[in-house]
Protein backbone atom coordinates (compact mmCIF):
# COMPACT_ATOMS: atom_id res chain seq x y z
CA UNK A 1 0.00 0.00 0.00
CA UNK A 2 2.76 1.95 0.12
CA UNK A 3 3.11 4.32 -3.30
CA UNK A 4 5.81 6.30 -4.37
CA UNK A 5 3.97 9.52 -3.21
CA UNK A 6 4.16 8.60 0.01
CA UNK A 7 7.44 7.37 0.77
CA UNK A 8 8.77 11.26 -0.49
CA UNK A 9 11.72 11.75 2.24
CA UNK A 10 13.14 10.33 5.23
CA UNK A 11 15.25 12.79 7.38
CA UNK A 12 16.85 12.28 10.81
CA UNK A 13 16.74 15.18 13.05
CA UNK A 14 18.74 15.40 16.01
CA UNK A 15 18.95 11.09 16.13
CA UNK A 16 15.20 10.60 15.21
CA UNK A 17 14.02 9.62 12.24
CA UNK A 18 10.75 11.43 10.40
CA UNK A 19 9.53 10.47 6.88
CA UNK A 20 7.30 13.48 5.31
CA UNK A 21 5.75 14.27 2.36
CA UNK A 22 4.32 16.87 0.54
CA UNK A 23 1.22 16.04 0.02
CA UNK A 24 -1.47 14.98 2.81
CA UNK A 25 -1.62 10.95 1.50
CA UNK A 26 -2.47 9.34 4.41
CA UNK A 27 -0.01 6.10 4.13
CA UNK A 28 2.19 8.67 5.66
CA UNK A 29 1.21 10.14 8.12
CA UNK A 30 0.46 6.43 9.21
CA UNK A 31 3.93 5.86 8.50
CA UNK A 32 4.80 8.87 10.76
CA UNK A 33 2.68 8.02 13.57
CA UNK A 34 4.33 4.51 13.81
CA UNK A 35 7.77 6.11 13.81
CA UNK A 36 7.00 8.64 15.80
CA UNK A 37 6.01 6.01 18.17
CA UNK A 38 9.07 4.27 18.32
CA UNK A 39 10.81 7.77 18.45
CA UNK A 40 9.01 8.64 21.59
CA UNK A 41 10.36 6.07 23.47
CA UNK A 42 13.66 7.09 22.32
CA UNK A 43 12.81 10.45 22.84
CA UNK A 44 11.92 9.91 26.27
CA UNK A 45 14.83 7.69 27.16
CA UNK A 46 17.20 10.53 25.39
CA UNK A 47 15.87 13.35 27.28
CA UNK A 48 16.21 11.21 30.62
CA UNK A 49 19.43 10.70 29.77
CA UNK A 50 20.24 13.96 29.10
CA UNK A 51 18.95 15.35 32.19
CA UNK A 52 20.84 13.22 34.56
CA UNK A 53 23.83 13.56 32.31
CA UNK A 54 23.40 17.38 33.28
CA UNK A 55 22.13 17.51 36.91
CA UNK A 56 25.76 15.09 37.72
CA UNK A 57 27.58 18.26 36.21
CA UNK A 58 25.22 20.49 38.38
CA UNK A 59 25.73 18.65 41.62
CA UNK A 60 29.45 18.63 41.15
CA UNK A 61 29.93 14.74 40.59
CA UNK A 62 31.60 15.84 37.39
CA UNK A 63 33.62 18.46 35.40
CA UNK A 64 34.68 19.19 32.01
CA UNK A 65 36.90 16.56 31.81
CA UNK A 66 34.67 14.12 31.48
CA UNK A 67 33.45 16.22 28.48
CA UNK A 68 36.06 15.48 27.34
CA UNK A 69 36.02 11.76 28.32
CA UNK A 70 32.79 11.33 26.42
CA UNK A 71 34.33 13.04 23.22
CA UNK A 72 37.02 10.34 22.68
CA UNK A 73 33.67 7.95 22.71
CA UNK A 74 32.10 6.81 19.54
CA UNK A 75 30.16 4.25 17.30
CA UNK A 76 33.63 1.98 17.43
CA UNK A 77 34.36 2.32 21.25
CA UNK A 78 30.95 2.48 23.28
CA UNK A 79 32.41 1.38 26.19
CA UNK A 80 35.08 3.82 26.37
CA UNK A 81 33.87 6.02 29.12
CA UNK A 82 32.61 3.02 30.87
CA UNK A 83 35.73 0.88 30.99
CA UNK A 84 38.16 3.96 31.75
CA UNK A 85 35.89 4.89 34.94
CA UNK A 86 35.89 1.47 35.92
CA UNK A 87 39.71 1.15 36.13
CA UNK A 88 39.61 3.98 38.41
CA UNK A 89 37.07 2.77 40.30
CA UNK A 90 39.58 0.11 40.59
CA UNK A 91 42.07 2.11 41.10
CA UNK A 92 40.04 4.26 44.02
CA UNK A 93 39.62 0.76 46.02
CA UNK A 94 43.40 -0.27 45.79
CA UNK A 95 44.39 3.14 46.67
CA UNK A 96 42.13 3.82 49.95
CA UNK A 97 42.90 0.15 51.32
CA UNK A 98 46.88 0.82 51.19
CA UNK A 99 46.11 4.46 52.16
CA UNK A 100 44.35 3.17 55.29
CA UNK A 101 46.61 0.65 56.54
CA UNK A 102 49.31 3.08 56.50
CA UNK A 103 47.16 5.14 58.55
CA UNK A 104 45.94 2.36 60.81
CA UNK A 105 48.27 2.85 63.83
CA UNK A 106 48.48 6.32 65.33
CA UNK A 107 52.24 6.02 66.26
CA UNK A 108 53.97 4.77 63.13
CA UNK A 109 51.85 6.67 60.15
CA UNK A 110 53.70 6.55 57.00
CA UNK A 111 53.00 9.55 55.55
CA UNK A 112 54.68 9.67 52.97
CA UNK A 113 52.68 6.61 51.84
CA UNK A 114 49.56 8.18 51.89
CA UNK A 115 51.10 11.43 50.47
CA UNK A 116 51.99 9.58 46.94
CA UNK A 117 48.08 7.43 47.24
CA UNK A 118 46.77 10.65 47.81
CA UNK A 119 49.08 12.05 44.53
CA UNK A 120 47.79 9.30 42.55
CA UNK A 121 44.02 9.49 43.42
CA UNK A 122 44.39 13.48 42.86
CA UNK A 123 45.58 12.73 39.20
CA UNK A 124 43.53 9.98 37.94
CA UNK A 125 39.94 11.49 39.24
CA UNK A 126 41.25 14.83 37.82
CA UNK A 127 42.10 12.70 34.61
CA UNK A 128 38.20 11.47 34.05
CA UNK A 129 36.49 14.53 35.22
CA UNK A 130 35.67 12.90 39.04
CA UNK A 131 35.40 16.90 40.55
CA UNK A 132 34.46 15.51 44.03
CA UNK A 133 36.78 13.08 44.27
CA UNK A 134 39.33 15.44 43.13
CA UNK A 135 38.31 17.92 45.26
CA UNK A 136 38.49 15.58 48.63
CA UNK A 137 41.88 14.88 47.48
CA UNK A 138 42.82 18.12 47.94
CA UNK A 139 41.68 18.83 51.40
CA UNK A 140 43.42 15.09 51.67
CA UNK A 141 46.57 16.44 50.86
CA UNK A 142 46.72 19.23 53.05
CA UNK A 143 46.32 17.14 56.04
CA UNK A 144 48.97 14.65 54.72
CA UNK A 145 51.61 17.56 54.59
CA UNK A 146 50.70 18.73 58.03
CA UNK A 147 50.53 15.36 59.48
CA UNK A 148 47.43 15.44 60.79
CA UNK A 149 46.30 11.33 61.25
CA UNK A 150 42.89 12.62 62.14
CA UNK A 151 42.28 14.89 59.19
CA UNK A 152 43.35 12.16 56.83
CA UNK A 153 41.44 9.39 58.53
CA UNK A 154 38.00 11.67 57.89
CA UNK A 155 39.50 12.45 54.22
CA UNK A 156 40.02 8.87 53.72
CA UNK A 157 36.34 7.94 54.55
CA UNK A 158 34.71 11.05 52.32
CA UNK A 159 37.00 9.94 49.41
CA UNK A 160 35.82 6.62 49.72
CA UNK A 161 32.50 7.94 50.30
CA UNK A 162 32.46 10.11 46.62
CA UNK A 163 33.97 7.14 44.72
CA UNK A 164 31.40 4.96 45.72
CA UNK A 165 28.81 7.32 45.00
CA UNK A 166 30.17 8.38 41.70
CA UNK A 167 30.10 4.63 40.66
CA UNK A 168 26.39 4.66 41.44
CA UNK A 169 25.59 7.57 39.95
CA UNK A 170 27.44 6.58 36.79
CA UNK A 171 25.98 3.15 36.93
CA UNK A 172 22.84 4.72 36.40
CA UNK A 173 24.16 6.67 33.19
CA UNK A 174 25.39 4.06 31.61
CA UNK A 175 22.23 1.77 32.09
CA UNK A 176 20.32 4.79 30.39
CA UNK A 177 22.44 4.13 27.60
CA UNK A 178 22.08 0.75 27.11
CA UNK A 179 18.27 1.40 26.88
CA UNK A 180 18.63 4.01 24.29
CA UNK A 181 20.87 1.68 22.65
CA UNK A 182 18.39 -1.40 22.70
CA UNK A 183 15.52 1.20 21.94
CA UNK A 184 17.13 1.71 18.26
CA UNK A 185 18.53 5.30 19.57
CA UNK A 186 21.68 7.40 19.52
CA UNK A 187 23.33 8.33 22.41
CA UNK A 188 23.05 12.46 22.88
CA UNK A 189 26.49 13.64 22.31
CA UNK A 190 26.14 16.90 23.21
CA UNK A 191 24.10 18.95 25.94
CA UNK A 192 20.49 19.41 25.59
CA UNK A 193 19.90 22.57 23.01
CA UNK A 194 16.84 23.50 22.46
CA UNK A 195 15.20 23.24 19.21
CA UNK A 196 11.78 23.43 17.89
CA UNK A 197 11.34 21.97 14.48
CA UNK A 198 9.92 24.17 11.38
CA UNK A 199 6.06 23.44 11.19
CA UNK A 200 6.78 22.86 7.32
CA UNK A 201 9.12 19.95 8.02
CA UNK A 202 6.96 18.61 11.37
CA UNK A 203 4.72 15.83 9.99
CA UNK A 204 1.03 16.50 10.43
CA UNK A 205 0.62 13.75 12.75
CA UNK A 206 -3.63 15.48 13.42
CA UNK A 207 -4.91 13.66 10.31
CA UNK B 1 46.75 -3.21 21.24
CA UNK B 2 45.02 -2.81 18.17
CA UNK B 3 47.92 -2.30 15.35
CA UNK B 4 45.63 -0.43 12.99
CA UNK B 5 46.75 2.87 14.38
CA UNK B 6 43.81 4.94 13.68
CA UNK B 7 40.86 4.74 16.04
CA UNK B 8 40.49 1.27 17.70
CA UNK B 9 38.59 0.00 19.86
CA UNK B 10 40.68 -0.84 23.33
CA UNK B 11 38.79 -3.76 25.13
CA UNK B 12 39.19 -4.16 28.43
CA UNK B 13 42.13 -7.00 28.44
CA UNK B 14 43.95 -4.81 25.97
CA UNK B 15 43.37 -1.78 28.18
CA UNK B 16 45.25 -3.94 30.94
CA UNK B 17 48.00 -4.85 28.44
CA UNK B 18 48.42 -1.48 27.52
CA UNK B 19 50.84 -0.65 30.66
CA UNK B 20 53.31 -3.71 29.92
CA UNK B 21 55.83 -2.06 27.54
CA UNK B 22 54.43 -3.06 24.02
CA UNK B 23 58.03 -4.15 23.02
CA UNK B 24 56.75 -6.68 20.80
CA UNK B 25 54.53 -4.24 18.75
CA UNK B 26 54.93 -4.98 15.26
CA UNK B 27 56.69 -3.33 12.69
CA UNK B 28 56.00 0.47 11.77
CA UNK B 29 54.49 2.27 8.89
CA UNK B 30 57.18 4.64 8.26
CA UNK B 31 54.49 7.53 7.18
CA UNK B 32 52.65 7.00 10.13
CA UNK B 33 53.35 9.14 13.39
CA UNK B 34 54.78 7.07 16.10
CA UNK B 35 54.59 8.35 20.17
CA UNK B 36 55.85 6.53 23.05
CA UNK B 37 54.11 7.60 26.02
CA UNK B 38 55.06 7.25 29.66
CA UNK B 39 53.04 7.42 32.77
CA UNK B 40 53.17 5.27 35.53
CA UNK B 41 48.88 6.34 36.37
CA UNK B 42 47.10 3.52 34.28
CA UNK B 43 43.91 5.63 33.87
CA UNK B 44 46.19 8.63 32.02
CA UNK B 45 47.85 5.67 30.17
CA UNK B 46 44.55 4.59 28.67
CA UNK B 47 43.41 8.14 28.14
CA UNK B 48 46.62 9.01 26.30
CA UNK B 49 46.73 6.48 24.34
CA UNK B 50 43.14 6.94 23.10
CA UNK B 51 43.78 11.04 22.67
CA UNK B 52 46.62 9.89 20.66
CA UNK B 53 44.77 7.54 18.56
CA UNK B 54 41.91 9.77 17.72
CA UNK B 55 44.48 11.79 16.20
CA UNK B 56 45.58 8.66 14.19
CA UNK B 57 48.73 8.40 15.97
CA UNK B 58 50.30 4.64 16.75
CA UNK B 59 51.00 4.51 20.46
CA UNK B 60 53.25 2.66 22.42
CA UNK B 61 52.44 3.22 26.26
CA UNK B 62 54.48 2.09 29.05
CA UNK B 63 54.14 3.24 32.49
CA UNK B 64 57.93 3.98 33.80
CA UNK B 65 60.97 5.61 32.58
CA UNK B 66 63.19 2.49 32.29
CA UNK B 67 60.93 0.73 30.49
CA UNK B 68 60.49 3.95 28.12
CA UNK B 69 64.53 3.79 27.74
CA UNK B 70 64.57 -0.18 27.35
CA UNK B 71 61.95 0.41 24.30
CA UNK B 72 63.94 2.99 22.46
CA UNK B 73 67.24 0.62 23.20
CA UNK B 74 69.06 3.79 25.17
CA UNK B 75 70.26 1.69 28.03
CA UNK B 76 71.88 -0.44 25.88
CA UNK B 77 73.97 -1.25 23.36
CA UNK B 78 72.12 -3.62 21.00
CA UNK B 79 70.03 -1.13 19.95
CA UNK B 80 70.81 -1.35 16.31
CA UNK B 81 69.29 -4.10 15.53
CA UNK B 82 65.80 -2.82 16.50
CA UNK B 83 66.78 0.60 15.03
CA UNK B 84 64.62 0.36 11.91
CA UNK B 85 61.37 -0.65 13.90
CA UNK B 86 61.71 2.19 16.67
CA UNK B 87 60.35 4.95 14.43
CA UNK B 88 59.76 7.37 17.29
CA UNK B 89 58.03 10.45 16.30
CA UNK B 90 57.50 12.00 19.88
CA UNK B 91 57.94 11.03 23.62
CA UNK B 92 55.40 12.65 25.71
CA UNK B 93 56.08 11.59 29.17
CA UNK B 94 54.20 12.50 32.67
CA UNK B 95 56.67 14.53 35.37
CA UNK B 96 55.82 12.94 38.19
CA UNK B 97 56.84 9.26 38.33
CA UNK B 98 58.55 7.09 40.97
CA UNK B 99 61.79 5.98 40.06
CA UNK B 100 62.33 7.88 37.27
CA UNK B 101 61.31 11.49 37.01
CA UNK B 102 59.49 12.89 33.26
CA UNK B 103 62.23 15.44 33.63
CA UNK B 104 65.15 12.97 33.94
CA UNK B 105 64.04 10.92 31.43
CA UNK B 106 64.12 14.32 29.17
CA UNK B 107 67.61 14.43 29.98
CA UNK B 108 68.30 10.91 29.22
CA UNK B 109 66.45 11.06 25.82
CA UNK B 110 68.54 14.43 25.07
CA UNK B 111 71.81 12.76 25.75
CA UNK B 112 71.32 9.73 23.72
CA UNK B 113 72.34 10.50 19.98
CA UNK B 114 69.69 8.28 18.38
CA UNK B 115 66.87 9.51 19.85
CA UNK B 116 67.99 13.67 20.95
CA UNK B 117 65.75 15.11 18.10
CA UNK B 118 62.93 13.42 18.87
CA UNK B 119 60.46 16.09 20.59
CA UNK B 120 59.79 15.35 23.96
CA UNK B 121 56.30 17.07 25.92
CA UNK B 122 56.09 17.12 29.45
CA UNK B 123 53.08 16.12 30.84
CA UNK B 124 52.47 17.79 34.83
CA UNK B 125 49.34 17.97 37.16
CA UNK B 126 51.19 20.77 38.73
CA UNK B 127 52.14 24.28 36.98
CA UNK B 128 54.98 25.40 38.56
CA UNK B 129 56.79 27.74 36.65
CA UNK B 130 60.73 27.06 37.81
CA UNK B 131 59.53 23.03 36.69
CA UNK B 132 58.55 24.10 33.52
CA UNK B 133 61.12 26.40 32.31
CA UNK B 134 63.72 23.39 33.62
CA UNK B 135 61.85 21.29 31.18
CA UNK B 136 61.79 23.74 28.56
CA UNK B 137 65.43 24.51 28.98
CA UNK B 138 66.41 20.95 29.03
CA UNK B 139 65.00 20.36 25.76
CA UNK B 140 61.19 19.98 26.17
CA UNK B 141 59.32 21.01 23.23
CA UNK B 142 55.97 21.77 25.02
CA UNK B 143 54.49 21.25 28.39
CA UNK B 144 50.63 20.25 28.71
CA UNK B 145 48.95 20.75 32.47
CA UNK B 146 47.11 17.57 32.92
CA UNK B 147 44.40 16.38 32.91
CA UNK B 148 45.06 16.41 28.79
CA UNK B 149 42.30 16.83 26.70
CA UNK B 150 41.81 16.71 22.94
CA UNK B 151 42.78 20.23 21.65
CA UNK B 152 46.25 19.94 23.52
CA UNK B 153 46.88 16.50 21.53
CA UNK B 154 45.59 17.79 18.18
CA UNK B 155 48.12 21.08 18.60
CA UNK B 156 50.57 18.14 19.11
CA UNK B 157 49.84 16.38 16.31
CA UNK B 158 49.57 19.23 13.87
CA UNK B 159 52.65 20.58 14.87
CA UNK B 160 54.25 17.11 14.20
CA UNK B 161 52.28 16.38 10.98
CA UNK B 162 54.63 18.84 9.46
CA UNK B 163 57.90 16.43 9.58
CA UNK B 164 56.96 13.17 9.17
CA UNK B 165 57.57 12.91 5.75
CA UNK B 166 61.15 14.13 6.31
CA UNK B 167 61.70 10.84 7.59
CA UNK B 168 65.40 10.05 8.42
CA UNK B 169 65.59 7.05 10.54
CA UNK B 170 64.84 8.34 14.54
CA UNK B 171 66.04 11.70 13.09
CA UNK B 172 63.08 13.54 12.47
CA UNK B 173 63.98 16.88 11.12
CA UNK B 174 62.46 19.66 12.80
CA UNK B 175 62.24 22.99 10.92
CA UNK B 176 64.70 25.40 11.26
CA UNK B 177 63.71 28.65 12.36
CA UNK B 178 59.99 27.44 13.65
CA UNK B 179 59.29 28.24 17.14
CA UNK B 180 57.95 24.89 19.15
CA UNK B 181 54.30 25.95 18.77
CA UNK B 182 52.27 27.20 16.35
CA UNK B 183 48.69 27.90 17.27
CA UNK B 184 46.48 27.71 14.59
CA UNK B 185 42.87 28.42 14.55
CA UNK B 186 40.96 25.62 16.65
CA UNK B 187 37.13 25.75 15.22
CA UNK B 188 36.56 22.21 15.24
CA UNK B 189 36.84 21.25 18.66
CA UNK B 190 35.03 22.89 21.84
CA UNK B 191 37.32 23.63 24.97
CA UNK B 192 37.83 27.27 24.99
CA UNK B 193 41.68 27.57 26.23
CA UNK B 194 42.62 27.95 29.31
CA UNK B 195 43.86 30.99 31.08
CA UNK B 196 47.18 30.62 33.66
CA UNK B 197 46.38 33.98 34.60
CA UNK B 198 44.63 34.27 37.78
CA UNK B 199 42.68 37.72 37.84
CA UNK B 200 45.14 38.42 40.49
CA UNK B 201 48.03 37.43 38.86
CA UNK B 202 51.48 39.77 39.00
CA UNK B 203 53.32 38.37 36.82
CA UNK B 204 52.28 38.96 33.76
CA UNK B 205 49.42 41.77 32.44
CA UNK B 206 46.15 40.10 32.94
CA UNK B 207 44.02 39.10 29.13
CA UNK B 208 41.57 41.72 28.11
CA UNK B 209 38.12 40.21 29.30
CA UNK B 210 36.12 37.15 30.45
CA UNK B 211 37.71 35.69 33.07
CA UNK B 212 34.98 34.19 35.20
CA UNK B 213 34.65 35.50 38.31
CA UNK B 214 34.45 32.39 40.81
CA UNK B 215 35.40 28.94 39.52
CA UNK B 216 33.45 26.62 41.33
CA UNK B 217 36.29 24.35 42.41
CA UNK B 218 39.37 24.90 43.74
CA UNK B 219 41.60 23.73 41.06
CA UNK B 220 40.60 25.18 37.64
CA UNK B 221 42.70 24.26 34.59
CA UNK B 222 44.85 26.87 33.16
CA UNK B 223 46.35 26.78 29.63
CA UNK B 224 49.51 25.22 28.66
CA UNK B 225 51.18 27.36 30.37
CA UNK B 226 53.96 28.22 27.65
CA UNK B 227 50.89 30.26 26.30
CA UNK B 228 51.29 32.60 29.27
CA UNK B 229 54.07 34.17 27.18
CA UNK B 230 51.83 34.45 24.35
CA UNK B 231 49.35 37.97 23.33
CA UNK B 232 46.79 38.26 25.83
CA UNK B 233 43.80 36.14 24.60
CA UNK B 234 40.23 36.21 25.46
CA UNK B 235 40.05 33.08 27.74
CA UNK B 236 37.13 31.89 29.93
CA UNK B 237 37.95 29.63 32.34
CA UNK B 238 36.38 25.93 31.43
CA UNK B 239 35.83 24.68 34.47
CA UNK B 240 32.68 26.77 34.97
CA UNK B 241 29.43 24.27 35.72
CA UNK B 242 27.40 26.60 33.40
CA UNK B 243 29.77 27.09 30.42
CA UNK B 244 29.64 23.19 30.35
CA UNK B 245 26.16 23.35 30.41
CA UNK B 246 25.57 25.87 27.79
CA UNK B 247 28.23 25.17 25.43
CA UNK B 248 27.55 22.94 22.41
CA UNK B 249 30.45 22.16 20.49
CA UNK B 250 29.20 24.55 17.53
CA UNK B 251 28.47 27.85 19.28
CA UNK B 252 32.39 28.35 21.26
CA UNK B 253 33.97 30.70 19.49
CA UNK B 254 37.15 29.79 17.67
CA UNK B 255 39.85 31.22 18.72
CA UNK B 256 42.62 32.94 16.27
CA UNK B 257 46.38 33.11 18.46
CA UNK B 258 49.23 34.64 17.18
CA UNK B 259 51.89 32.25 17.42
CA UNK B 260 53.90 31.66 20.58
CA UNK B 261 56.94 33.61 20.99
CA UNK B 262 59.09 32.68 23.61
CA UNK B 263 59.50 35.47 26.43
CA UNK B 264 62.46 37.42 26.55
CA UNK B 265 64.66 37.05 30.38
CA UNK B 266 62.80 34.33 31.16
CA UNK B 267 65.84 33.08 32.55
Amino acid sequence: LMTAKSLASKETVNGRCWFYSDDDDGISVYLNRELHAMNTVVAQLQTQFQDYLVSLYQQGFLDNQFTELRKLQDEGTPDFVAEVVSLFFDDCSKLINSMSRSLERPENVDFKQVDSGVHQLKGSSSSVGARRVKNVCISFKECCDVQNREGCLRCLQQVDYEYKMLKTKLQDLFNLEKQIVQAGGAIPQHFPSYTILRPDIRPCLDA
Amino acid sequence: MASDGGVSCLRRSEMMSVGIGGIDSPPLDVDEVHVLAVDDSLVDRIVIERLLRITSCKVTAVDSGWRALEFLGIDNEKASAELDRLKVDLIITDYCMPGMTGYELLKKIKESSSFRQVPVVIMSSENVITRIDRCLEEGAEDFLLKPVKLADVKRLRNYLARDVKHSNGNKRKLPKDSPPLTLSPDSSDSSPPRSTLSPDSSDSSPPPSTLSPDSSDSSSPPLSPVEIFSSPLLSPLDDEVDDVLTSSPESTPSLVRRQKMRSPGLD
